[in-house]
């Protein structure tokens, strides 16, 4: 009901505010020529009728939740101490009875007048602010309608407008990096008030002992074991992924013909698009099984869910970011270097391993550290098929665990948000962030340089 | 001169020699190197083949293992609505006068009453009909009959009730679901040989499945409940999807309403208004960087900034919402700069020629032109954020939720999450087949928002 009225008081104050502003300047114009067309006197009218009931709306919406408490707390008996549940029980009947909802079975005589008096309090308080909103709304509105003359820059000002909205918005990207760096360090600095950090970054052992009883770090938190983890499980994924994604880019565009290759890309970066949970799955269900079995036929044991399961899987997962990075990068190196070798006698081939590859080196270095940094950061894969043993140790056929499966058992658990248990998280966090932007900013700045080199 | 004639009659047969010498040699290594040429060329195709062999078996192994869990076995037999069992004073009319609180007070009384009715002895009598009806004689002790039916069946039952309480005393012909354990059987998908005791079912239930298999009562049917019901732990045969798409649903939404306007905006004060200086190199690094951020580091912003200090409500598909849209934002923002990069020149300085503000040329003549850009780019976004699972965790949505989220403010699942949550569930030989399905459902609607994009473009860019 209430959202209804103040959208109701929204859209006319706009409606009106609008048309008068144009009939005004229509006016003017008839007298004197205007700076700007009458659409944008109507909008200056408009911005200023809404935007300070727009204000007013948003601190109402902030601020009703706190008035009614204030208003409830009065109300109250003074043998209900706030905080005890009988207050919060008390407190939700009073809402209950206000909004006409009511309680089961006969209310208290002093909850039934306190209820009325709430239900009185707030219709009043919602009358105010709605009354407080339309008069705002047409003060506005008659203050810049009075204001406008034929000289009045409505244009320029309602351009300006545009431009603080658009300047906003392109803020929140940087809001959200500043969010995610600033969460990161506060809660990772928490930790360390639990941990070393020399303990955490050289630590060879992870057990954090999962108590639910004290706050104290319990356990060792050693990332090493992790760490490892993670670069043998991208180690592996690189191994898939390098030579058939930068094989598939080199024939598609060296050997295959267009028809072909329209057909054939859009397939192959269907992988690109699968969700990881889906790839997550896809390896714990068949791919480790299979691993199992062929480890059987080879005479060695592998782990259905181990470093080469997930490792594999990610692998496929990254094969179309190779070959489109690469298809990009090799396609940049200049026509004139390719038909230079072909005619000194090259063959195809030759020409690829010895001029086109080497040219397109440091693209392709750049792709590699891209896919990398995203190989890290891969979440679901891992924490479905790796296993989570966070142990030391460097044979991939067996469980280990990485960086993103901790952070995840680590927030998913039981554990309290202030225990190291789960500040750890943040830490593990802040370590990835930290190695994936350089790996970013390191390829980048080679792929710009690598651009810049043949243009 | 003279040197070069010299030689040339000075050793004619001696350079003859060499040359033939010589092509004997690059005829040779010719050979060995359009083997190599071939050898490379092949590697590249093997290379090609593997990765679309990759597509085909992944999607193969989804389809193949989770296409059967969208046929489920029913039991086709007579339920008795027996007013002895059902022994429930009649439904509660309101009163005049009567407050909501005590109407639903009194309705949740009755409601109480009837769901402490023994249901099971209707199902139980409903598979002894099914068994006198198709002349089945084999002994069968309650509780294996009971076995047999998946548990949901009594809450389908007592929504019956509840929706048309005159019900009671009449008899109807249901299709209900067999338990999961009876499904597997069914669906032979434990071996038939094992033991008794590493069966899931009791010997005579597994006999009676057999025998209303064969006589028909027990046959596949299509299982709409995948999309209808919601998740359940107690009965896992009738467990569905429809909270999570719900959950999918209002994430979504969110991420559309604010990633696309807040996105496009940026972009365009980025590539048309900024002033080139270092704050807007800085914020072009920043978004860069942001397109490359590991996902689940957004869901750490999440669980600090939204849960513990905004204190958002965990498992609500707002929060969700919130940070798939931080985490879409870049992809939209740089989407939409290079589409509008992609405007020639021209149409800028004719605009700005006849007298245009910088405002009415970007907004009245670049911005339209790059709409199937935009649209585009907002669609694979949303799909990208659709399949987004792991910053979901973080913010405590692998909670288990058994109910459709009516606002973006309750707790809710989403369809990624409910994939990790069913393949973690320990009926595995259940689940496994079932989570293959929630994968089918996640996919088919990506493709969906995927042709979607291809379609509006083609469309837009021809009126273009």
């Amino acid at each position: 009901m209430t959202s209804v009225l103040i959208a109701v008081l929204v859209l006319a104050l706009l409606g009106i505010a609008y048309s008068q502003g144009v009939s005004r300047s229509r006016l003017l114009a008839g007298q004197t020529r205007l700076h700007s067309r009458p659409q944008y006197h109507g909008a200056l009218v408009a911005l200023w009728a809404v935007l300070p009931l727009l204000v007013l709306l948003l601190v109402w919406l902030l601020a009703s939740g706190m008035a009614q408490d204030w208003y409830i707390a009065s109300q109250l008996p003074v043998e209900i101490l706030p905080g005890t549940t009988e207050y919060a029980s008390a407190a939700a009947r009073l809402r209950n009875i206000a909004s006409g909802f009511g309680v089961a079975g006969e209310a208290a005589e002093w909850e039934a007048t306190a209820g009325a008096a709430l239900a009185q309090f707030n219709t009043v308080l919602m009358l105010a602010i709605v009354a407080l909103g339309a008069v705002l709304g047409v003060v506005g509105m008659l203050y810049m309608r009075s204001r406008l003359t034929a000289r009045t820059r409505a244009r320029n000002h309602v351009e300006a407008f545009i431009k603080a909205a658009l300047i906003f918005c392109s803020v929140v990207a940087i809001l959200t990096t500043v969010g995610i760096v600033v969460s990161l360090v506060t809660e990772t600095v928490r930790f360390f008030t639990f941990v070393s950090p020399f303990e955490f970054f050289f630590g060879t052992v992870w057990n954090p002992g999962y108590s639910t009883t004290s706050n104290e770090a319990s356990g060792s938190y050693g990332m090493l074991p992790l760490l490892v983890g993670t670069v043998m499980i991208s180690l592996i994924a690189m191994l898939v992924a390098l030579p058939v994604g930068l094989m598939s880019a080199i024939w598609l565009t060296q050997y295959a013909n267009p028809k072909l290759r329209n057909a054939i890309k859009p397939v192959i970066e269907i992988l690109a698009g699968i969700p990881t949970i889906v790839y997550g799955f896809f390896a714990l269900v068949t791919v480790g099984p299979a691993l199992s079995g062929l480890g059987d036929v080879l005479g060695f044991g592998i782990n259905a869910t181990s470093a080469l399961t997930a490792g594999i899987v990610m692998g496929i997962m990254i094969i179309p970011f190779i070959s489109s990075l690469s298809d990009d990068i090799i396609r940049q190196v200049p026509r004139t270097m390719r038909d230079g070798s072909l005619g000194l006698g090259a063959t195809k081939a030759e020409t690829i391993r010895m001029v086109i590859v080497p040219a397109a080196l440091p693209g392709i270095v750049g792709a590699i550290l891209l896919a990398v940094s995203r190989a890290i950061g891969e979440t679901m894969i891992v924490v479905l098929a790796a296993g989570n043993a966070p142990i030391l140790r460097f044979d991939p056929t067996e469980p280990t665990s990485t960086f993103t499966v901790t952070i995840v058992t680590a927030l998913t658990g039981d554990a309290d948000f202030a225990s190291p248990q789960s500040l750890v998280a943040f830490a593990l966090g802040l370590t990835l962030f930290v190695i994936t932007l350089l790996l970013n900013i390191g390829a980048l700045a080679i792929v710009r340089k690598y651009r810049e080199q043949y243009e | 001169m003279t040197d070069l004639a010299q030689t040339a009659t000075g050793a004619p047969a001696n350079e003859a020699e060499a040359n033939a010498r010589r092509r004997a040699q690059v005829r040779r290594s010719l050979a060995r190197r359009n083997r190599a040429e071939t050898r490379f060329k092949m590697l590249g195709l093997g290379s090609v083949l593997a990765a679309m062999a990759f597509v085909a078996i992944l999607f193969g192994n989804i389809l193949s293992n989770g296409l059967p869990a969208f046929w489920q076995f029913t039991l086709e037999t007579e339920i008795t609505f027996d007013p002895e069992v059902i022994n429930v004073p009649d439904r509660p009319v309101r009163q005049a006068g009567q407050s909501d609180a005590d109407y639903q007070a009194e309705m949740l009384g009755w409601q109480r009453r009837l769901a402490m009715v023994n249901w099971n002895r209707l199902l139980i009598a409903g598979v002894e009909s099914a068994m006198a009806e198709d002349g089945v004689t084999t002994e069968i002790d309650a509780r294996s009959a009971q076995s047999i039916i998946d548990s949901g069946a009594r809450f389908v039952l007592r929504d019956m009730v509840i929706a048309d309480p005159s019900i009671i005393g009449q008899t109807r012909r249901l299709n209900l679901l067999l338990s999961a354990d009876g499904d597997n059987w069914a669906k032979e998908k434990l071996s038939r040989n094992l033991p008794d005791e590493r069966q899931q079912l009791s010997r005579p239930a597994r006999d009676v499945i057999d025998a209303l298999m064969e006589s028909g009562s027990v046959h596949r049917s299509f299982a709409w409940h995948i999309f209808t019901n919601v998740d359940s732990r107690s009965s896992p045969a009738s467990a569905g999807l429809a909270g999570a798409f719900m959950g999918s649903f209002y994430m979504m939404l969110v991420v559309l309403l604010l990633a696309v306007p807040i996105g496009v905006a940026s972009a365009i004060y980025l590539e048309e208004f900024a002033p080139k200086n270092r704050v807007t190199d800085l914020i072009e690094v920043n978004i860069n960087n942001l397109a490359a951020v590991p996902s689940i580091v957004f869901g750490l912003l999440g669980a600090a900034v939204f849960i513990n200090i905004f204190h958002l409500p965990l498992s609500a598909p707002l929060v969700g919402g919130l940070v798939l849209t931080l985490m879409t934002l870049p992809t939209v923002i740089i989407a939409t700069r290079s589409s509008l990069r992609a405007v020639p020149p021209s149409l800028r300085q004719a605009a700005l020629g006849i007298g245009a503000s910088k405002t009415q040329m970007v907004f009245h003549h670049v911005l339209p032109v790059t709409y199937p850009g935009i649209l585009t780019a907002s669609i694979l976004g949303v799909a990208q954020a659709l399949g987004e699972t792991a910053p979901l965790l973080l913010i405590g949505m692998n909670a288990f939720v058994a109910n459709i989220p009516a606002t973006p403010l309750d707790q809710s699942a989403a369809l990624p999450v409910q994939i990790y949550l069913w393949q973690g569930n320990e009926n595995r030989n259940f689940f496994e087949e079932r989570t293959f399905a929630a994968i089918i459902v996640l996919l088919a609607l990506m493709i969906l928002l995927n042709a979607l994009a291809i379609w509006l473009r083609s469309r837009l860019e021809r009126k273009a």
